[in-house]
This record gives structure tokens, C-alpha cells and sequence, in this order.
């Protein structure tokens, strides 16, 4: 049966059909249909199952505030569970179906709880559950997770891409409604730069639906100039289905624009977030009609009276036949008069209000329509849908006056201004007796750096709820928000809009319907309808001790669910304050967290994905590594050759083989991730005394030297050769992964700490690349390819550098190894790397010069004892514990970590220190096995007294080796060790001297 | 106050469930207790739960600012493992999970303890090469945890991308019996048998400063009058600083936002907890549907509970190209915790310079998984004046240099 009316319908195009599914059936409606609308005009009542009783649902808004019509929409790529049906615009194809029930929508087995609820109060599974014990994990809980959830999991990967736009604007408006357009003229007028957003794909909110004349004009023709004059200002930037998401501190405002969710076939990306750092904000934001509870209100067909008007006037879309209208305010009239204007049936209005003796009731009495004031709803007759209404008298217990039929309620229990992004950044509300709501505190706004409000607050979230004073608060708060800029732009807003208001009767305010409804009632009076929260949970609730507004939510999960209270808040609040003997102000509300509608994931991981999330880093070398079968490893955002596998050969093989050909011959090494600082200035010699423990003052131009940086509490964070390139200058080598880090350190330091020092740092990590050459024959082929340069052995003596040129290509040459090997690590411009390295490769073909990689690297330094910062270190070892004395300077007076290193922990003769450790059998230690002791300590873990911080199969000596940290370790030369292993044989050990290769250093000194 | 039971709602059903009692009193101040806590979050309730159950001290009385349960127990990702390196952190938060496990059944008020298990990705090698260690010392801790391959972590968590692009998974460290909690349920159920013990919880009771007599707390002024107490345990994590300020000594902590998200609620599709350090977020599903996720802290100092939006963005990024079906699903609600940091990143569980004056504090990023044991612990050291679980936890670690480190996750590779 189709519900869509003969005319009317200002937003949709009657011309321009479109086809979609619902539930696998096919359906039709307009475009400017909302899926809820064209669902509504085709005559489907029940839209989905809540979420914990799985109770029949239609719809009950108009907007992003609707907690029952959640549908799954789309498919595969597309596929978006939990989409509200009323803010989702048709199109063409579109496929919805409704959610959480089994087997199907009409018949869902789920809803056997809804007739078991009494035994489901609130909290009941708290109590119950306990036994027996296993059962929560494999029977209970599954079976609760699978009733609950709502939408079905997306299964593939999202087919559409989202982007980020950051902008900065004098004042930014939230809602486009006939406040927000008057602020923002008015801010426009007086010359600040305004973005106007509107989470509809409409200009003018509901002003039209509402019948408001602005300025002796309709609303719809007041909007259409003022739109237009907004247009006209280039000063003025305008975006409709665009919400206003979340505000954070210091004016960040998020902004959810959706492009393409309408219009699937274009090709842009489908979600836009905006980050907003503004000015001012003026929230436009409206308000929020609130239900009425009643039993049975939560049947399909009882509708928010404002929703009920949206869907006539909007889409020419007959809620009901006949309506049966409940209000506790005159707003509601609009709805009896707006449905008797196109020709439908209003069975009643009922009034809560002893009297109702407004214009607007006048004039639903001169229509003809039956008004009786002092009449509640006792009872909603049907199962499915409204099929009837019991009327009782409100001030009773609900004794039955007699029954109306009805296919429709709309209900209206009074407008809460929509403050959510008010509170969001900390802005403060009160509450409003006279209507019955919180609303923002112009005294307690929410501020920003300055100290100083960030944000105004405009028409009916302000708590205006009549369109005249709307537009002049609206009016008012676009002037301040472009005052609070200065006076500099010197121009004057114009005269605020004037609204026409009829006149009203005050409102009363209205928690339970009829005023003292049993229990039974009370029990079937819905608060969220999602979440399936009634009046008598919160009174449970209360009963039980949970008196807090937030033990309350959290106890009943009132207001938890995809709506987050919208509609259910203050009526909860209300509750709770009435069971507590307590004003509304003192119980309070619950916090307004960000997003104020759900935001898409996708939305806010932005462009960043796949290929574009944490892009590599990568070196000049880095497309050779590529064509030359470079085995990969993650190293911080860069990917460096783990090993260069030949055809057909292991990973292992081939580690083997490039360490044997470096130990015999040469090796190559991309070294470029290597961080490089430049520290230079007047104080840049006592900087360094401070940050290293080696004395780097006294380095010689020329020169190197190995130095260690601590932690404040004296553990070694990082190490790395500092060459002295001139009088004011070195450059410091830190870890690949630690370039950043020591960077932002270093700055922390200089601006906190040694603010005065006269010190700059520059980080040139991807300024230089560096390849290492190691081997016997390195300096061989190096003379080869630079024949002017000297690196024999006394012109470039170990820890020297030079400069010159290889190839034809400018280098710094460093005469330092990290291998053991006679080794240069070289240093050139970038752009010019990879012609180095193509011509290292090919001046060292008849060397047998072999390309290696961070496992032969690894395995090299292990072989020599070298340690490497996160092996050897965890952040709890300090360079004693390593053995590294040598590297700390006596002279000093101080450096970060030296007075944390004496205290006396530090320097307990038990600290576990550095030995290298063989294994009886030549098998290679697990990595991070522990070293046993005898006994357990007290708290029952077995004793320990070592561990293996590095271990690795070394083709040199072709035995496994390993360095680890042992109690005493140096003192105990030939002790055997015990290490259990996982499923295992334990496995012994010969504490032994850690440097495995070459102990006299005659290789590298060569 | 009335024994939990199914029994029991079937029997209230029947009478409108009028006959359920009050879950904790709501009494007056008394003017002196043996005990006072400050703070009725979980780590205060169960030290006075525990008090009382192991130690036989009753005469207790648990103060708390706003309401019970408002801190961090009630705004945290319920995570709960044991899989810590250090011994000393390993037998704390075994000990709180071995608690858990009976949580329900011990307070008669379901927790929802469910042990699914939690994995840490390792997507570096450094990161395998961490927690192949952290399995060993586990399994010498007597913490049941295993390395697993990619192959395994896709089969117990169907929805990861284990092949990149960026970070392929390489393999976790899988504790099963991990798993999560019910937040809230965790403070109210220690609070109703607190309650039940004859203790007093006394909300809207906030401490304004410390009494001392010839070294020793002797009481506490409050906005609800003075009380006098023989102990007195600081348990007020991000706040501590102040209490402590009240008793003039200083703690070597600093308050930072943890940033945390849920998304709207879907049907179960991830039966376990995952954590990814590399890309830095962790995500699980709550019994509700809705996809639990954290992040990191914010890199200021702060005492607002507020969201802030850029751990936020870079936490989602992570976990959409860890989890890519989670593109199209939306972000419902984001908060904030006030967690409290010490230099090492472990908690205090100490006696101070004030005789008789105990802090348990410091839990930043992971207290909710160690509040059983905590309250163990800590009840054992105020009543006894030591215990074993927070021998190495002490105020003294510091000025000693004997840190509790396990940032050994967060080092970096050459």
C-alpha cells in the first residue's frame, strides 16, 4: 500500500524515479528521498529489531538522531552495516537490508527474549551467569555476544578512498538552518572569512517544515535569498553534508563531509574530514525533539511529532492514516494542523497540559480537530504496528477512558537544544526550567588558548526554540563570533532577521505518561529504544545503589547505543531525578564525547593506506636492492636488504656466504639509514660533553670517535661514531631507528633545558647516503676508483676521516668498522649514491665484491663483539654493564645519566654484564633464552642469572655464538651455563670472551 | 544485600523487582576508621576488599571524590594479560589474572572474565626477537604464553591482514588466558562485598588534605568533615600527586590522556585481543559488538578526561590497515583517561616518608588488568608492612636506580 501523498513533498523530484531493495525486494521512490522516507511511502512499517529484546522497530526521527532504522547497506566492498535510514539519501540501485534478526525480519527468533524481558531486567547479567564457571567463556558468553551486535561484520576490504582537508578560517558555523545562515551573514558582514556546514543535503533546516515567515516572508524564500546573498561574498564558503563532528581543544574542529554516499557512481572520495582550526565556532547546531514515555511507545508507528511533519511536508510521505497526536507543548499542533492540511486523519490530540489554550491549539480547534487536554496514552493496542490507542487521563494510574483507532502517535515531549559540541570542548550547560532542558551557559563557554570563548552559540541550540528569538540570538552570536577577531575588518553587520512567532503556551514538562503509571506500565514505557532501556530499569537502577548519572548509563546502558542518548538522555535523567528526590541540575548529565554522529573509519585513517600508510623511507640505493633480490626487512619506515639471496639459494645460504665473502675478499653495504646529525655552534663542544659520555670536546678535526648516549637514569639509549668535521662542527652517527628520536632529544634539550646555549642541529640522514666497504680487500679496490685520495694506513688512520673523491663522485671517507674488517664507510650527496655504488660494483667484479646485507652486518658484529643498541640493550643495561668503560669519561663534571649511574644500583657488583657464550655442542642459542639459577624467589618464579641477548650461526667460526648478559659474567670465565628452551632439551653454555673474530684487531686496523 | 543467583531474578521477576537491595550503602562518614583508602576506583576497592578478606580488617572505610568506578577503571580497553618480561611486573599481573579467573564466583557479581586470549603482533624482526624472550621469562614466571607463526594468528583472528603491505605479521606472543572484563562490573562487585564486609564506601567524599602527628598520618580533612585513621592508602592514580603534595612528599609521577575509541556495534567477528606495537593500536570486541579500541597518550601533561583527536587519527590508520574491514564501520564514541606515569613506566606500591602512609599508584597505560592483584598486594603490605608482590615496587627503586623496564618492545634496531 503506498503511503505517498498525491502532492507535496518540497524535497523530492517527483520526475526522477528510482529503483532499490529492501531486504531483497523491490522498491521505489524520488530523488531527494531519504531511504526512510521512500521505505515509509512504500508502505514498510517495521525497519529493524532492537538491540538486547530484538523488538519490532519502525521509525521514529527524521534525522542522525534516529536509533531504530539501521540498515546494512550495499555489498562486499561497499557493504555498510548500522547506516541510518534516515539520514541516507537514495539513489539509484540502492541495496538495504534490515539487521539483528534471524531468520527474518517479520519472524526473528531473538524476539523469544522480548517476552522473557521480565526476567531480563537491567544489570540481571551481573547476577546471573556465575555457574558454572567455564560455561561464561564457551556457552553464556557466546551466546550473548551472538544476539547482541546488530549489523553484520563488513568481510572484504573497502573499495572506496577517503581524504583530509585542513583549513584555517576566521569563523566556522555549524548548521545550516535559518540560525546558522543568519549568523553566518552576520559574521560575513562584518568581514570575517566563514565556513557555513550542514549536515543535511538542504539549506534552511526546519524553518519550512515549521511554516516560520522571516522578514514578512515565507521561510523557504527568506533561505533562497539569503543563500544567495551568502553566495554572492567571497568571504563566505559554504558545504552541505558536512557535519560538525567533534571539537577539541583549543578550536580543533572535526567535519565529517559525505561526497559520495548519494552518488555512488563518482569517482572522488567518498568521505572528506576536515580539520578545522578556527577562530570562533558558532554552533547553529538546533535542537532535538524528545518522545514521550508511555507503554508501548516503542511500536512501530510511534513517530517523533516533528518527524511525523518532516516526512509530510519533506517527501509527501503519509506516516499514518490516522494520527493520534500526544504533546505536552504547542510545537506539536503543527503536526495536527500540517496533517489535516494534507488531508489525512488526526484521531486526537492529546494534551498533557490540563489546558491548551495556545494560538496554535486554537487554531487545531477551529480545524475541527478533537483536542482533549489533560489526556495521556495508556496503552498502544497491536502488536507489530499501531493498531489503536488507549487514552487515559494523565494525572491517573492509567485507567482506560476509552480507545482510539490509530495506525500513528505522534508524540512530543518538548526540545532539547542539540549541545553536543558545546560540551565536546568543555563548555558548560544549565538547565532551563520554564522548557524543560539544558542548555548552554553563556557564562561557562568553551575556551581557547587564549582564555578567551571560543565559541557562541546560536538559535535554538541556545535553547531559543521560537523562531524569532532564534534569529536574534542567531543574529547576535555570528556579530561576536566576527567581533572576537578584532575590530580591524571595520565593517558593520546588518539588522538581524525578524521571525514571526504566533505566541505560545508554556510548555510542561512531562516524564511519564499518565503521571503515576504501575509498574506494568513503567516496565513498557521505553527510554532508548535501541538499547531497550525502560523507565523501570533507571528506577531499578536507582533502587540498587547505581545513583550516579553514570552508574545509572552504565547500568542500564541507557544512552550507549549508535545514537548515544539523543532522544533518550533527558528523559532518563528525568527518571533517575525523580527516583533520587533530586532536581534534574544536581543529577547532571552525562559527558558529550566526540564524534556527534558516528564517523567512518575510513574517514579518519584518510588517503594513509596501503602503499600511502607509513610511507618507506627509502635510500638512493634502494631500486638497486629492488632488481637485485633484496630479502626485505622493516627497519623503523625504512626497508633495508636483509640478505640478497642468488637464484635458488636459502635466506641462510645466503647470509653465509656474504659474510665469508666479506671476511675473504669485500663486501658492499648500503649504510644510508644510518642517522647523521650536524651539531654545530659556539657551544656546540660542551652540548656534546653533556650528551655523550666520551669526552667529544677534545676530538681532533679530522677525527672519530665511538660514543654512548645515556637516559637520564644512566641507561645507554644509543651509540654511534661522532666525527669533528671543524672547529664548531661534528657530525653525529646514531642507530637507523634512533635518527629521529636522538634529534628530538637533542632539541628538547636545547630548548627546555640549555635554551641559551648556542647550538643548532640538523638532521641529514637522507642528505648523504652511506655505503660501507668492508673487507681485506676494501682499501684495494677504494685506490682503484679514487687513486688520488691517500687511505693507506697512515695517511687515514683507524677512527679518521677525509674528504675527496671516488669516481668522480665528492665523498667523506670514514676510516671505521663495524665488522671487524679493514672497512671505510663512505659518505656522499645523495643524488649522486647510486652512481657511487654502481661504480663500486663494478671496479670490485674482479675483486669477487660481494653486496651484503643487516644479517651479515649483525652476524659480523656479533662474531666481533660489537654490541647493538635493542640486542644487547633493553633500556635497563648501562654501558658498565657492556663493558664500555672505555667510553665514559672521568674528566667530566657531568653528562646526562653520570649521577644516575652512581647510585647504587647501578653499580651492584650481581648486575648481569656482557660475556660472550658458546654452546657445548656448537648449536645456536634460542634468541632471548635465560640463563637458570637454582631455586625460585618469592614469589615462586624459578631463579635466573643471565640471558642471551644476541645469538647467531657464525659461518667464520661455523658454530652458533652468542653474547649475552650474565650476574658476574665477567668473573666467571668457563662457568657452564644452563638455558631451558621451549619444548625442549635445556641447552649448556660456556661463559667465554665476547669478541669471537679477530681479538687483537689486526684485521681492522690493517 | 541479598545473594546473586539466577534463582534470584527469576524470584524478583515475579514480585516487579521490587525486592533487590541497595548494591553498596551509602553511609556517613564515621569519624574513625583503622583503614582509610583514598580513591574508589578498582585498585582502592579491592585493597579494601582484600583487607578484609585476607587480613581479617574490616573497620574500613574507602573514600572517593565523584562516584565509584569513575576513573580509569570505568574508561580503559578491559584488557587483561600477564605476558610481562620482568619478573616483578610478570608475578603481579599473573597473580591479578589468576584472579580474575574466579573473580565472579569469589565477589558473586559476574565480570565477565573472559579468557579468549591475547596476541601481540611482531612485525619486525626486532619485535620477534622481543617477544621470542618475553615467552622464555614467561615460562619461567610460570606465565603461559607461546610464539606463533602468521599462520596460526590468521586462524585465531580471521580479520587481520597478515601480509601487509607495509608490516607483514611475522608471528605474536599469544597468551591464552588472557582476555577481557567488564569494567564497571570489576569496581561495583568489589564495592558491594566491601559494602557487605561491613566497610564503608563513602562517593562525594573528597580528601583536602593530609593530618600528621610526630611523623605518622594520623587523618584526613574531607569536604564531608575530618576522619581520623590508624593507615591510610593513596590509591588515586592520575591525581596522586596532589594527595601526596597534601602530605608533603613528592612522587615521581606525571598525568598524560590515554586516547581510546569504540565503534558502533557489529556481530562478533574477532574472538580475541590483538595488540600491535609497530603500528601502535590494539583492538577487541566487547560482548556488546563493539570494537574496543586504544591508543597512545598524548605527549602533554593533562588532567582533562577529554579525547583529543590525533592519537585518534594515527591509532585508526593503524588498525584499518591492520583490520581492513573495519574501514566501513564508524566510530561511535571517544574519551579519554587520566594515566598516571612513572620514570620506568611500572607502578609504586610503597610505604613513603609518612609513617603509616601507603600509595599505590603509577599503573599508567595497564592498570585495569592488574587491579585484583594490586589489591592483593597491597592490602598484604598495609596490613603486614611488606609483601612479596610489591617488594620491588617501592618509592626506593628510584633513588636506588633499580627500574622496572619493559620498554624493551619500544627499542630500536640498527
Amino acid at each position: 500500500m503506498s503511503r505517498r501523498l498525491p502532492k507535496g513533498g518540497r524535497l523530492i523530484d517527483r520526475s526522477k524515479s528510482l529503483g532499490f531493495s529492501f531486504n531483497g525486494k523491490e522498491m521505489r521512490g524520488y530523488a531527494g528521498d531519504t531511504l526512510a522516507s521512500a521505505l515509509l511511502a512504500e508502505g514498510q512499517v517495521l525497519m529493524g529489531r532492537s538491540f538486547k529484546h530484538h523488538r519490532p522497530r519502525g521509525i521514529v526521527a527524521s534525522g542522525p538522531e534516529e536509533p531504530n532504522a539501521l540498515m546494512g547497506l550495499g555489498r562486499d566492498g561497499t557493504f555498510e552495516p548500522n547506516a541510518r535510514a534516515t539520514t541516507t539519501e537514495l539513489f539509484q540501485g540502492l541495496e538495504a537490508r534490515s539487521q539483528n534478526h534471524w531468520p527474518s525480519l517479520e519472524n526473528d527468533f531473538g524476539a523469544i527474549s522480548s517476552m522473557l524481558s521480565r526476567f531480563l531486567p537491567s544489570g540481571f547479567y551481573y547476577k546471573t551467569f556465575l555457574w558454572p564457571r567455564a560455561f561464561w567463556k564457551h556457552v553464556y558468553e557466546p551466546a550473548i555476544r551472538l544476539s547482541a551486535g546488530l549489523g553484520k561484520p563488513p568481510m572484504r576490504r573497502d573499495t572506496d578512498h577517503y581524504e583530509h582537508f585542513n583549513i584555517t578560517i576566521d569563523v566556522l558555523v555549524i548548521g545550516g538552518g535559518i540560525s546558522g545562515l543568519a549568523a553566518a551573514s552576520a559574521a560575513a558582514e562584518s568581514g570575517a572569512d566563514v565556513l557555513l556546514v550542514e549536515q543535511d543535503p538542504a539549506w534552511g533546516g526546519r524553518a519550512p517544515v515549521d511554516g516560520a515567515r522571516i522578514d514578512g516572508m515565507s521561510a523557504e524564500e527568506w533561505i533562497g535569498s539569503t543563500l544567495q546573498s551568502l553566495q554572492s561574498m567571497p568571504n563566505v564558503r559554504m558545504r552541505t553534508r558536512t557535519t560538525g563532528s567533534g571539537i577539541h581543544d583549543h578550536g580543533y574542529v572535526l567535519l565529517h563531509e559525505r561526497l559520495t554516499d548519494h552518488a555512488p557512481e563518482h569517482s572522488v572520495p567518498r568521505h572528506r574530514l576536515w580539520k578545522v582550526r578556527a577562530g570562533q565556532v558558532v554552533a547553529a547546531t538546533g535542537a532535538i525533539e524528545r518522545p514521550l514515555s508511555f507503554a508501548g511507545n516503542d511500536r512501530p508507528g510511534c513517530m517523533l511529532a516533528s518527524a511525523v511533519r518532516d516526512y509530510v511536508v519533506n517527501y509527501g510521505v503519509a506516516p499514518g492514516e490516522r494520527t493520534v497526536i500526544l504533546t505536552n507543548n504547542d510545537d506539536a499542533y503543527r503536526t495536527a494542523l500540517t496533517l489535516r492540511e494534507a488531508g489525512l486523519g488526526v484521531s486526537a490530540v492529546l494534551d498533557t497540559r490540563q489546558q491548551a489554550t495556545g494560538p496554535l491549539a486554537a487554531a487545531a480547534r477551529d480545524a475541527g480537530l478533537n483536542v482533549r487536554p489533560g489526556c495521556g496514552i495508556a496503552g498502544i493496542v497491536g502488536r507489530n504496528r499501531v493498531d489503536g490507542v488507549q487514552v487515559c487521563r494523565q494525572d491517573s494510574d492509567g485507567e482506560v477512558i476509552d480507545v482510539i483507532q490509530a495506525d500513528c502517535v505522534a508524540m512530543s515531549g518538548g526540545w532539547s537544544p542539540a549541545t553536543h559540541v558545546w560540551c565536546h570542548a568543555g563548555g558548560k550547560l544549565s538547565w532551563n526550567d520554564e522548557a524543560a532542558h539544558f542548555a548552554p551557559d553563556p557564562a561557562r563557554p568553551p575556551t581557547g588558548v587564549d582564555g578567551m570563548a571560543m565559541m557562541q552559540v546560536a538559535g535554538s541550540a541556545s535553547g531559543a526554540i521560537h523562531s524569532g528569538t532564534a534569529l536574534e540570538s542567531a543574529h547576535a552570536a555570528g556579530v561576536l563570533a566576527g567581533k572576537a577577531l578584532g575590530e580591524s575588518r571595520g565593517r558593520k553587520a546588518g539588522r538581524a532577521p525578524a521571525g514571526e512567532d504566533e505566541g505560545h503556551q508554556p510548555m510542561e514538562p512531562v516524564w511519564l505518561v499518565p503521571a503515576r503509571a504501575p509498574y506494568a506500565k513503567r516496565a513498557k514505557s521505553w527510554l532508548d529504544f535501541q538499547n531497550d532501556v525502560k523507565v523501570s530499569d533507571i528506577e531499578l537502577a536507582a533502587r540498587e545503589g547505581y545513583e550516579s548519572v553514570e552508574h545509572a548509563k552504565r547500568y542500564t546502558t541507557l544512552g550507549m547505543a549508535t545514537d548515544q542518548g539523543k532522544l533518550s538522555n533527558i528523559n532518563g535523567l528525568a527518571i533517575l531525578s525523580r527516583e533520587l528526590g533530586a532536581p534534574i541540575e544536581e543529577v547532571g548529565t552525562t559527558t558529550f564525547r566526540p564524534p556527534y554522529v558516528p564517523v567512518t573509519m575510513g574517514a579518519i585513517a584518510g588517503e594513509a593506506r596501503g602503499e600511502l600508510f607509513q610511507p618507506v623511507r627509502k635510500t638512493p640505493i634502494h631500486e638497486w636492492h629492488e632488481a637485485n633480490g633484496a630479502h626485505w626487512e622493516p627497519v623503523g619506515h625504512w626497508r633495508r636488504p636483509y640478505a640478497f639471496p642468488v637464484q635458488g639459494e636459502s635466506v641462510h645460504d645466503a647470509v653465509k656466504r656474504e659474510v665469508l665473502a666479506t671476511r675473504s675478499g669485500v663486501g658492499l653495504l648500503d649504510a644510508s639509514t644510518l642517522g647523521k646529525l650536524v651539531v654545530k655552534g659556539p657551544d656546540a663542544a660542551r652540548f656534546l660533553d653533556m650528551l655523550y659520555t666520551n669526552m667529544m670536546s677534545t676530538l681532533k678535526p679530522g677525527k672519530c670517535r665511538y660514543g654512548l648516549m645515556c637516559s637520564e637514569n644512566g641507561f645507554l639509549v644509543d651509540d654511534g661514531v661522532v666525527a669533528r668535521l671543524d672547529g664548531d662542527t661534528w657530525l653525529c652517527h646514531t642507530t637507523s631507528g634512533g635518527a629521529d628520536r636522538i634529534h628530538a632529544s637533542m632539541e628538547e634539550w636545547l630548548q627546555t633545558e640549555w635554551w641559551d646555549w648556542k647550538v643548532y642541529v640538523a638532521n641529514v640522514t637522507e642528505q648523504f647516503a652511506q655505503i660501507g666497504v668492508a673487507g681485506p680487500r676494501a682499501r684495494d679496490l677504494l685506490n682503484e676508483l679514487g687513486p688520488s685520495m691517500d687511505l693507506g694506513r697512515e695517511a687515514l688512520s683507524f677512527m679518521a676521516w677525509t674528504d675527496g673523491a671516488l669516481g668522480n663522485v665528492p665523498v667523506r671517507v670514514f676510516r671505521i668498522s663495524f665488522s671487524g674488517e679493514l672497512s671505510f664507510e663512505i659518505a656522499a650527496p645523495a643524488g649522486q649514491a647510486r652512481a657511487l655504488w654502481d661504480r663500486l660494483l663494478e671496479a670490485g667484479r674482479p675483486l669477487g665484491m660481494t653486496p651484503y646485507g643487516t644479517e651479515a652486518l649483525h652476524v659480523m658484529r656479533a662474531e666481533k663483539g660489537f654490541i647493538m643498541i635493542g640486542d644487547e640493550t633493553d633500556g635497563t643495561v648501562t654501558p658498565q654493564d657492556l663493558g664500555l668503560h672505555w667510553a665514559i669519561s672521568k674528566r667530566k663534571d657531568d653528562f646526562l645519566g653520570k649521577r644516575a649511574q652512581e647510585r647504587e644500583h647501578m653499580t651492584d657488583p650481581l648486575r648481569w654484564r656482557l660475556v660472550g657464550l658458546e654452546t657445548l655442542d656448537g648449536s645456536v642459542l634460542p634468541d632471548g633464552a635465560y640463563a637458570t639459577d637454582e631455586g625460585v624467589n618469592a614469589n615462586g618464579q624459578q631463579k635466573t642469572q643471565g640471558r642471551v641477548t644476541s645469538t647467531y650461526y657464525s659461518p667464520t667460526l661455523d658454530r652458533g655464538i652468542a653474547m649475552g648478559l650474565v650476574e658476574r659474567g665477567p668473573d666467571r670465565m668457563g662457568e657452564i651455563l644452563e638455558f631451558p628452551v621451549i619444548d625442549g632439551e635445556p641447552v649448556r653454555a660456556r661463559i667465554v670472551n665476547p669478541v669471537f673474530h679477530d681479538p687483537d684487531g689486526e684485521k681492522q686496523n690493517a | 544485600m541479598g545473594h546473586y543467583s539466577a534463582l534470584a531474578v527469576v524470584r524478583e521477576a515475579f514480585r516487579d523487582h521490587r525486592g533487590w537491595q541497595r548494591a553498596w550503602k551509602s553511609p556517613e562518614p564515621r569519624r574513625r576508621y583503622d583503614v582509610v583508602i583514598v580513591g574508589a576506583g578498582g585498585h582502592g576497592l579491592a585493597t579494601a576488599y582484600y583487607l578484609g578478606k585476607n587480613h581479617g580488617i574490616r573497620n574500613v572505610a574507602v573514600l572517593e571524590k565523584g562516584w565509584l568506578g569513575g576513573g580509569n577503571t570505568g574508561r580503559n580497553t578491559t584488557i587483561i594479560r600477564s605476558n610481562y618480561l620482568q619478573d616483578a611486573s610478570a608475578a603481579i599481573y599473573e597473580k591479578a589474572r589468576t584472579l580474575y579467573e574466579t573473580l565472579s564466583q569469589d565477589l558473586n557479581y559476574n565480570v565477565m572474565f573472559s579468557p579468549r586470549g591475547v596476541m601481540m603482533l611482531a612485525q619486525t624482526e626486532h619485535e620477534v626477537r622481543g617477544y621470542r624472550r618475553t615467552a622464555h621469562a614467561n615460562a619461567l614466571q610460570g606465565v603461559e604464553t607461546e610464539f606463533i607463526g602468521p599462520g596460526r594468528v590468521k586462524e585465531l583472528c580471521p580479520i587481520i591482514e597478515v601480509r601487509g603491505p607495509r608490516y607483514p605479521v611475522l608471528g605474536a606472543l599469544w597468551q591464552p588466558r588472557g582476555g577481557t572484563a567488564r569494567h564497571d562490573a570489576v569496581a561495583w562487585g568489589y564495592a558491594r562485598k566491601c559494602s557487605e564486609m561491613g566497610m564503608d564506601v563513602i562517593q562525594q567524599c573528597e580528601v583536602t588534605g593530609i593530618r600528621t602527628s610526630g611523623g605518622d598520618v594520623s587523618g584526613v580533612v574531607t569536604t564531608r568533615g575530618d576522619i581520623d585513621c590508624g593507615k591510610l592508602g593513596i590509591v588515586v592514580a592520575g591525581h596522586s600527586g596532589h594527595l601526596a603534595d597534601m602530605a608533603g612528599f613528592r612522587l615521581p609521577i606525571e598525568s598524560v590522556a590515554l586516547q581510546a575509541l569504540v565503534s558502533e556495534p557489529i556481530k562478533p567477528c574477532m574472538d580475541v585481543v590483538v595488540m600491535a606495537n609497530t603500528v601502535h593500536g590494539y583492538m577487541s570486541q566487547s560482548d556488546k559488538g563493539e570494537m574496543v579500541i586504544g591508543g597512545g597518550a598524548d605527549g602533554f601533561n593533562n588532567y582533562t578526561q577529554r579525547g583529543s583527536f590525533s592519537h585518534i587519527e594515527e591509532t585508526v590508520r593503524a588498525l584499518v590497515e591492520t583490520f581492513p574491514m573495519i574501514s566501513r564501520l564508524k566510530m561511535l564514541r571517544q574519551w579519554g583517561g587520566i594515566v598516571d606515569m612513572t620514570g620506568d613506566r611500572s607502578p609504586i606500591l610503597s610505604g613513603t616518608p609518612v609513617g603509616n602512609l601507603f600509595v599505590n599508584c603509577g599503573w599508567g597505560t595497564g592498570g585495569f588488568k592488574a587491579i585484583p592483584g594490586s589489591g592483593w598486594g597491597f592490602a598484604e603490605l598495609m596490613a603486614k608492612g611488606e609483601s612479596p608482590l610489591c617488594a620491588e615496587f617501592g618509592l626506593d627503586r628510584f633513588r636506588e636506580g633499580r627500574f622496572i623496564d619493559e620498554s624493551v618492545a619500544a627499542g630500536v634496531a640498527h
